[in-house]
């Protein structure tokens, strides 16, 4: 490589993903005492005593993101947590939004960075805490929007966007939402009980007024949760509507944190990857039903890999609301329950803390690969407020060469 | 468990000091359960007061009661195996700082101080028999009984951001009491030990960090507060599990204890005995607790600490120091007398008369504290050249040290400025003089550089003999001129006169106090009275030192008559560290000013001709007072005087301090015994166990012997002597 040019590729490793415990939001939830920044910063710390051949000073970015920026969860966030993680003062960082894409965005900007030769290490995560800092709060959208009719009134409301999907395809019905739910919840306790999520949660000490505890499980399971409690739930943005909290994520406190590292850094710091990134896609729909973005940021994603849905071996799909992933599946021609969707659960079960969710997807999808050999390709895949979806295609280290 | 501490302490009734602390701000015991990553249980203690951390959680009888049944409990679910280890922790920032001091004064009696002992030992006690291990999460401040709730604990760890770790205890007059005395010794070993509950109180109450207590042996581990919480706990469930060891490389063994330890005990009691002399009482409980520690018999030493603190508590010099460590921590931070302070006009620029050796001190810490521009002068270029290059190199020096960054420095260096064009003063907002202490001189400098500054500039003058008044009689703007004395060494003393002149006004006074206050200073306010308050009361013990000894009395009985005091020097070592002319010229002055009450010395004045008092050997340590001085004063002895008894030396200057003390309140130099208590303790120096001056005047009954009153009512005493003095009175 002569003067003035860098090596412009670079495979992009996922190496490694830690998050915090979720926590239910509002005032009687685990973390109303605990700052989203520290939730950051926690995560952050646990990510790098897991790591401790990666020198500090090696990591070249920090990205955080957040949906709503304001006070402990505001000051770009990528900076402020390094330093109060205890990076050293010459490492940068920056914050990210894409609202519930955020965190993924973070990883997808920081590997691209990594691919263009930029970049050894960086690191690539998201907080939410929507206890704190409800969606929304203090935004001052446009007028323009509604006198124009540039989107329509249901698209700043995310429950009446999955409405709008019942609406234009009938055949999702509110049983099968509700049945989609109760796998969720099912599945994640199946998966706790497992030991499968634990690995990848640093607790994190929570103050209240009643003293000091200990976060280590995400608090908003319901594994007790029937059809016919479901059946019964109040639909809160629609009389006689199907969308209710039983069939929706909840509002959620977390944080997540990514260790995305080149093939030259991964080979000096004697790091083992989990997951190559094969590529990313991100996609407008209309607001109304932004729950469809999955679908149209897959396709592109799968057509610039080169792949097909059936190449795809596992599924994380962010579970915004039971509809919205149903839409997906029936786009693809997957089954409700096909067993290499979410296998243990998602974000109905364990919460969705906006920005935090990407990486949380990336690191159960990771642990799969390591149990799945026979898997070549993943996808992680979310939709986003305003009508947005962001999908990541990744490939597993320890494919065996045999077809699933 | 054999020899349970604590089993002594059972069947103990301790209502009658929840009777006395009804309004206690209780500290509460929450417990939460904790699932370990091994699946053990911890049950999690957390201290919390409900208060921010500006009120730190305390112990008094209340909570120490609460905290005893949350540990009953504990011990039982500990034996029913529903957890396996107890964990104990504080609010953030905070573990306690120890027990309650707004409630001593409410202690009626030995009986309830001894009481209060046991309710401690009682109590922290539980924390190591609770058939589970303990382990205290040291997150924060920890003081006195906080910093005993780890001992008593069975593991400690420390948040490495802990703002302090102390056994302040002696300091107070009293000592580590809820198991500090017995258990750190037997922790840490002896000299360790010493250090934290003899040496550091008595540097004027020092602190350790987490890393210094760390590496003395009080903690097992030491996590970053970052995640100090999650750490500690999962460092216990290693402990638990065996994953972990714990080693204590300070723990005495053998040897130590029966070699090291006596020979320990014995060096410290001779550095106390000289350096503060053996009139304070918990220096020497404590080291007395501290030798028998040696027998490691932790329930026989609880029981030595319950004698000991109920003796000092209900002692005098327990009171006298609490009532002055609450000036210095109280009335210190609200000067009284001090107009408001938003009259304060901002000091943007200062100017320094002078370049001297006074002058340049005065610009340093001006430079330092207010980091604004700081510009000197002097009558020639060499003599500013050479003030500047003084504060320069001790910049330098403060750089080397890491006391300043290379940025601060090179910030400092370049607002300082040195000239000998006075109209560069012009835009100074505060100009203070240290030229020559002569009413001429100060008052030609003045007026010179009133017709340069603004008339709203401030000056301040650093006099400690003249009258302010005069110095500004020539002023155009006298009431801009205000005193500001200062003690020395400038950069340490803590201490400021504010002179409030007669014709100073409000906004004068108030820029002082704010100045004093960036200065990091103590100020109190007083009228432009000769010596003020800190000179006068050294000019009287002074003055009736040398009266005896002009009498024919030796220097040696001077010093041993005032040994009951307890003051920090003897009158010989004070004359040789203000030096022979400055005491003389101190006599003067008060001489001059009231020469029926102060003595002035002829012979001081030729000691200081002769140039030394006290004889010195090779290192600099003084042997005693010197043949030659001694031969002077024979010579030149007062008419028809005789010697002086001890004990007639004693009276003369505690009836010189009561009557002197009494004046200066009826003519209202400051406005209540304790801005003078204040003044000599920051300004001199004087004991806590003296409260002062005033507690112990009228503890002695100087006071009523010379104004038939006190100076305190009710007179500042320990239980054990409240109830003789209300006899007394009644």
């Amino acid at each position: 490589m002569g003067k003035g040019s860098v090596a412009m590729t670079s495979e992009v490793y996922f190496v490694d993903g830690t998050r915090t415990p979720f926590g239910r939001a509002g005032e009687k939830g685990m973390y109303w005492g605990t700052r989203a920044d520290d939730l950051a910063v926690k995560a952050m710390v646990g990510l790098l005593e897991r790591n401790p051949s990666l020198p500090k000073d090696a990591i070249d970015d920090v990205a955080v993101a957040a949906t709503t920026q304001q006070g402990d969860q505001g000051l770009t966030l990528g900076r402020t947590a390094a330093i109060l993680a205890g990076l050293p003062t010459s490492v940068p960082g920056f914050a990210i939004d894409r609202m519930c894409a955020g965190g993924m965005t973070s990883v997808t900007t920081m590997a691209s960075a990594i691919a263009f030769g930029a970049y050894d290490v960086a690191l690539a995560g998201g907080v939410e805490h929507m206890g704190r800092h409800p969606m929304g709060l203090d935004a001052d959208p446009n007028p323009r929007f509604l006198t124009e009719k540039l989107v329509g009134e249901d698209a700043l409301f995310m429950g009446r966007t999955a409405e709008r999907l019942h609406d234009r395809f009938p055949e999702l019905t509110k049983e099968r939402s509700d049945r989609y739910g109760m796998r969720s919840q099912q599945k994640v306790e199946a998966a706790y009980r497992a030991g499968e999520i634990q690995p990848d949660l640093v607790s994190v000490a929570i103050r209240s007024e009643a003293g000091w505890g200990l976060a280590t499980e995400d608090e908003g399971r319901r594994p007790e949760t029937t059809m016919e409690v479901l059946a019964a739930l109040k639909t809160p943005f629609r009389p006689h509507g199907r969308v209710t909290a039983g069939n929706s994520s909840p509002l959620t406190d977390g944080a997540t944190m990514s260790l995305l590292a080149g093939s030259d850094a991964v080979k000096q710091y004697g790091l083992t990857p989990k997951m190559r990134l094969v590529t990313f896609a991100f996609a407008g729909v209309e607001p109304e039903v932004m729950g469809l973005g999955p679908v149209p940021s897959t396709e592109k994603a799968l057509r610039k890999a080169g792949l097909r849905i059936e190449d795809i071996g596992l599924f994380e799909l962010n579970e915004a609301f039971s509809v919205q992933v149903l839409s997906f599946l029936d786009h693809f021609g997957l089954d409700d329950d096909d067993p290499r969707v979410n296998p243990w659960g998602g974000a109905i079960a364990v919460g969705h803390p906006l920005a935090a969710s990407g990486p949380r997807l990336m690191m159960q999808l990771a642990r799969q690969f390591a149990d799945h050999p026979e898997v070549r390709y993943g996808l992680t895949a979310m939709c986003v407020g305003l009508g947005q979806g962001g999908s990541v295609i990744w490939e597993n280290p320890n494919w065996n060469g045999r077809q699933a | 468990m054999t020899n349970d501490p604590t089993t002594q302490y059972r069947g103990l009734d301790f209502t009658p000091l929840l009777e006395l602390s009804t309004d206690e701000v209780v500290t509460h015991s929450y417990v939460k359960d904790i699932a370990l990553p091994s699946g053990r249980r911890l049950a999690l203690i957390t201290l919390d007061n409900g208060r921010d951390h500006t009120r730190p959680s305390t112990l008094g009888p209340a909570t120490l009661v609460e905290l005893a049944a949350v540990l009953d409990e504990l011990a039982q679910r500990a034996s029913a195996h529903e957890i396996d280890a107890v964990g104990i922790t504080g609010k953030p920032f905070i573990l306690a700082a120890g027990a309650d001091l707004s409630k001593v004064n409410d202690i009626p009696s030995a009986a309830a101080a001894k009481l209060l002992a046991q309710l401690g030992h009682s109590t922290l006690g539980r924390l190591g028999v609770l058939g589970v291990p303990s382990f205290a999460f040291v997150n924060g401040l920890a003081l006195g009984g906080g910093v005993e709730i780890g001992l008593n604990s069975t593991y400690r760890t420390v948040d490495s951001s802990a703002a302090a770790i102390a056994l302040p205890e002696v300091f107070l007059g009293i000592i580590p009491g809820w198991g500090g005395a017995t258990l750190l010794p037997n922790l840490i070993g002896i000299e360790n030990a010493l250090k934290v509950v003899l040496e550091n109180p008595l540097k004027m109450n020092r602190m350790l960090s987490a890393t210094d207590a760390f590496e003395l042996g009080m903690f097992d581990a030491k996590f970053d507060h970052v995640n100090f919480l999650e750490d500690s706990l999962r460092w216990a469930d290693g402990v638990l599990g065996g994953s972990v060891t714990v080693e204590r490389p300070h723990q005495p063994g053998r040897i130590e204890r029966t070699v090291k330890w006596p020979m320990a005990i014995k060096i410290a009691t001779d550095t106390v005995r000289s350096r503060i002399g053996s009139v304070p009482k918990s220096p020497y409980r404590a080291l007395d607790l501290l030798a028998k520690a040696k027998d490691g018999d932790i329930a026989a030493g609880f029981a030595r600490e319950d004698e000991a603190l109920a003796e000092l508590i209900s002692g005098d010099q327990f009171a006298a120091s609490i009532y002055a460590f609450n000036l210095v921590q109280h009335r210190a931070k609200r000067p009284v007398g001090a107009p408001d302070s938003s009259l304060a006009r901002k000091v943007g620029k200062v100017g320094v008369i002078g370049a001297g050796l006074m002058a340049s001190q005065f610009a340093l810490l001006f430079l330092r504290r207010l980091e604004v521009p700081v510009v000197i002068t002097d009558l020639d270029q060499a003599r500013v050249d050479k003030g500047l290059a003084y504060i320069r190199g001790e910049l330098q020096k403060l750089a080397d040290r890491g006391r300043l960054s290379p940025d601060q420095l090179g910030r400092l260096k370049a607002l300082l400025h040195g000239t000998t064009d006075r109209s560069e003063f012009a835009d100074c907002d505060w100009v203070i003089e240290a030229v020559f202490e002569e009413l001429s001189v100060k008052q030609d400098v003045f007026a010179d550089f009133e017709k340069i500054v603004s008339p709203e500039t401030v000056f301040a003058t650093n006099t400690s003999s003249l009258s302010v008044n005069a110095i500004g009689a020539e002023l155009e703007h006298p009431e801009r001129l205000v005193g500001f004395h200062f003690f020395n060494p400038v950069a340490v003393m803590p201490l400021i006169e504010v002179v409030n002149a007669p014709k100073t006004n409000e906004t004068t006074l108030a820029t002082a106090m704010a100045v004093a206050k960036n200065l990091r200073k103590t100020a109190i306010v007083t009228t432009d009275s000769t010596g003020f308050v800190v000179n006068r009361v050294l000019a009287k013990v002074l003055g009736e030192a040398m009266r005896a000894v002009d009498d024919g009395t030796s220097f040696e009985t001077v010093d041993e008559a005032l040994a009951p005091l307890g003051l920090p020097m003897p009158p010989s070592e004070l004359l040789d560290l203000v030096g022979l002319k400055v005491g003389a010229h101190v006599l003067d002055t008060h001489h001059a000013a009231w020469p029926e009450r102060f003595y002035r010395s002829e012979n001081l004045h030729r000691l200081a001709e002769l140039g030394s008092l006290r004889e010195k050997d090779s290192k600099g340590k003084a042997k005693g007072i010197s043949k030659d001085a001694e031969r002077l004063v024979r010579a030149n002895l007062t008419p028809g005087g005789r010697p002086h008894s001890t004990a007639e030396v004693l009276q003369a200057v505690q009836d010189g301090f009561a009557d002197e003390v009494h004046r200066m309140l009826e003519e209202g130099v400051v406005s209540a015994p304790e801005d003078i208590d204040l003044a000599l303790i920051l300004g001199a120096g004087y004991p806590f166990q003296m409260g002062g001056l005033t507690p112990y005047l009228d503890r002695v009954g100087a006071s009523r012997r010379v104004f038939g009153g006190t100076f305190h009512t009710p007179v500042i005493l320990g239980a054990a002597n409240r109830a003789q003095q209300q006899e007394l009175v009644g």
